[in-house]
């Protein structure tokens, strides 16, 4: 009923990291597996932890519901449930569920017998998300540095964490992975619309091969990188731009403490300006 | 299982070059001899050229280097003609748009804004000739304009930026200038000015189409390459005819997310996330300052933001000439 015409040829057993078949099996079009266990447990607590959050805050303004981390003078201890320890707890099961879902993946991957691409290229998204909720507020020595859940709330922790180095677009690493982010959908519009633009040729004409992808883009722009190659360069811009956002907060405050404007100093105090 | 994760071309095949389809009439001709890089071959296809020029192709190219040069020598004039000073200096070198005083005035001297009007006018014309270029490129090949389409998207919000949106209020100075460090001053000038562009409900939009472009195409380009030895790149085939790697593919994400998208329609998720990136954002900057001039006000009104209590006391508009 869940299944797909062709799946049940698929659904076999083993793959699993822990649990052995214990865990093995679906629920409607869901794997389960030892990991579906652990992510149902830590986003069921996670998601009630901030609810009842919520339901201790001001509000239930979906915009302004705010469950913050605990102020600076905590440090990197544990703080009352009201005053960030939620905060505290829901990143841990945060942590937990985002790892779970990881090896999830990981243990589909093994069943269905292809690449582990995908559990990787979202560890890269875990790292990011890891490095501004633990690993900058350990560096800066409390928890009170990481951002609060809320909608907007955590833009507030954006735009006032970013206006502290009083122009981020400076920061080297932000202007990366910026540069990445765009790239990345800008490539992304590309081959969307080559593949798109082969199966859906203009009317009357058969569907175009890989032959007519290669000769539109070197007639484009010279150069064709190919079937294969596009998905190495998509799944490489679009990684580094997930760490190199990490990057860019990680080396604010831990790193950095001035305006990021006045770290190009560097490039204008160099010896070689003198000849003039 | 380490043996297939396919990062790089282990083994590189090179038969002869390939010199496309026909092109259909015209006294255009593919220009270069093709050749073969074996750095590209490790990720992609190795073989470089040949190149269509074309009429299209001839004056974007042309319009668009006359807009560089401006640029780029106003910015050279702006330290005087010194070169070392030009390369010391160059992220912080802009060709600024007029002030505001002269208003849409076609064209003010050149000296004050009007090699930026000019600049403007031949990039645009460049970026649209590259369009009909696009168009025309896949037409004549029997493919469908979609890569013309998308590049559209991102002229539209060019235009919103530098035209549509200065032509509303009045002035050319309300544009950004061309400039590597200027173009970012005027991007945080232009949020702060407006209350924090964070609250423009299509910035918000345009940002999570940017963010989900991105993670559409780690997700797709990474499922492709896990189910590449199953031959999963060659897309167009696996649509028309199903394989056992769009087969895996699509299993992988019903039993992880319970929901899977098919080899074309992912290709047409990825097409509209990233279309809507630009498309959203224009919308939000046309809005700005036209429609809404203080975003952060804005959200209050309508519940988005909360409402602080003013613990300062009342401040006097410098606007209004104080108290």
């Amino acid at each position: 009923m869940a299944m797909l015409s062709f799946e049940k040829k698929y659904r076999v057993p083993g793959g699993t990291l822990l649990g052995g078949d214990l865990f093995d099996f679906w629920v409607g079009p869901f794997y389960v597996g030892f990991f579906g266990v652990t992510t149902i447990f830590f986003t069921i607590l996670g998601t009630a932890l901030i609810i009842w959050g919520a339901a201790i805050g001001p509000t239930w303004n979906i915009w302004q519901i705010d469950i913050a981390p605990p102020d600076i003078s905590y440090g990197l201890g544990f703080a009352p449930l009201a005053k960030g320890g939620l905060w505290q707890i829901i990143t841990i099961c945060a942590v937990g569920a985002f790892g779970s879902w990881a090896l999830r993946e990981v243990e589909i991957s093994r069943k269905l017998g292809i690449g582990l691409h995908v559990p990787f290229a979202y560890a890269v998204a875990i790292f990011a998300y890891v490095t501004l909720e633990v690993i900058r507020p350990l560096l800066m020595g409390a928890w009170g540095n990481g951002f609060p859940y809320g909608i907007m709330a955590h833009l507030d922790w954006v735009s006032n964490t970013g206006y502290n180095y009083l122009n981020f677009e400076y920061n080297p690493a932000h202007m990366i992975a910026v540069t990445l982010f765009f790239t990345t959908t800008f490539a992304l519009a590309l081959h969307a619309s080559l593949v798109l633009s082969a199966i859906n040729p203009v009317a009357g004409e058969e569907v175009k091969s890989a032959e007519h992808e290669d000769t539109f883009f070197r007639d484009f722009i010279g150069y064709s990188i190919g079937t294969l190659g596009i998905h190495r360069l998509g799944l490489f811009l679009a990684l580094g731009a997930g760490f190199f956002s990490a990057m860019c907060i990680l080396i604010s405050g831990p790193f950095w403490t001035a305006g990021w404007p006045s770290w190009w100093s560097w490039w204008l105090n160099m010896p070689i300006w003198s000849m003039h | 299982m380490a043996e297939y994760q396919n990062i790089f071309t282990r083994v590189q095949i090179r038969g002869p070059a390939h010199h496309g389809v026909p092109v259909p009439g015209g006294p255009w001709v593919r220009e270069g001899k093709p050749f073969f890089a074996y750095l590209l071959g490790q990720i992609g296809n190795a073989q470089v050229g040949p190149f269509y020029l074309g009429s299209l192709g001839l004056a974007s190219l042309l319009t668009g280097f006359i807009a560089f040069e401006i640029i780029g020598l106003n910015m050279w004039a702006s330290v005087g003609w010194n070169p070392i000073l030009f390369v010391r200096d160059l992220p912080w070198l802009a060709l600024e748009p007029p002030s505001p005083a002269y208003g849409l005035r076609v064209i003010p001297p050149l000296a004050q804004g009007g090699w930026w009007l000019i600049a403007g006018f031949f990039l645009t014309t460049s970026l649209i000739l590259w369009f009909l270029r696009v168009y025309r490129r896949a037409t004549q090949l029997g493919l469908g304009t979609h890569t013309a389409w998308a590049f559209a998207s991102a002229i539209w919000l060019y235009l919103c930026l530098g035209f549509f949106r200065p032509i509303l209020m009045g002035a050319w100075g309300e544009a950004p200038p061309f400039g590597i460090f200027p173009h970012l001053d005027w991007t945080v000038a232009f949020s702060l000015r407006c209350g924090n562009l964070y609250y423009d409900p299509f910035h918000m939009l345009s940002i999570v189409f940017l963010y989900g472009s991105v993670l559409l195409f780690a997700m797709h380009a990474a499922t492709i390459l896990a189910v590449s030895r199953f031959g999963g790149d060659k897309e167009v085939e696996q649509t028309v005819d199903r394989g056992t790697a769009s087969e895996r593919a699509a299993l992988f994400w019903r039993w992880t997310m319970g929901f899977n998208a098919t080899m074309e329609s992912i290709h047409r998720w990825a097409w509209w996330f990233a279309v809507l990136t630009p498309l959203t954002g224009g919308i939000g900057i046309l809005l700005t300052g036209t429609v809404v001039d203080d975003w952060f006000l804005w959200a209050v009104k309508h519940g988005v933001a909360p409402h602080y209590p003013a613990i300062y006391g009342a401040i006097a508009d410098p606007a209004k000439g104080g108290k």
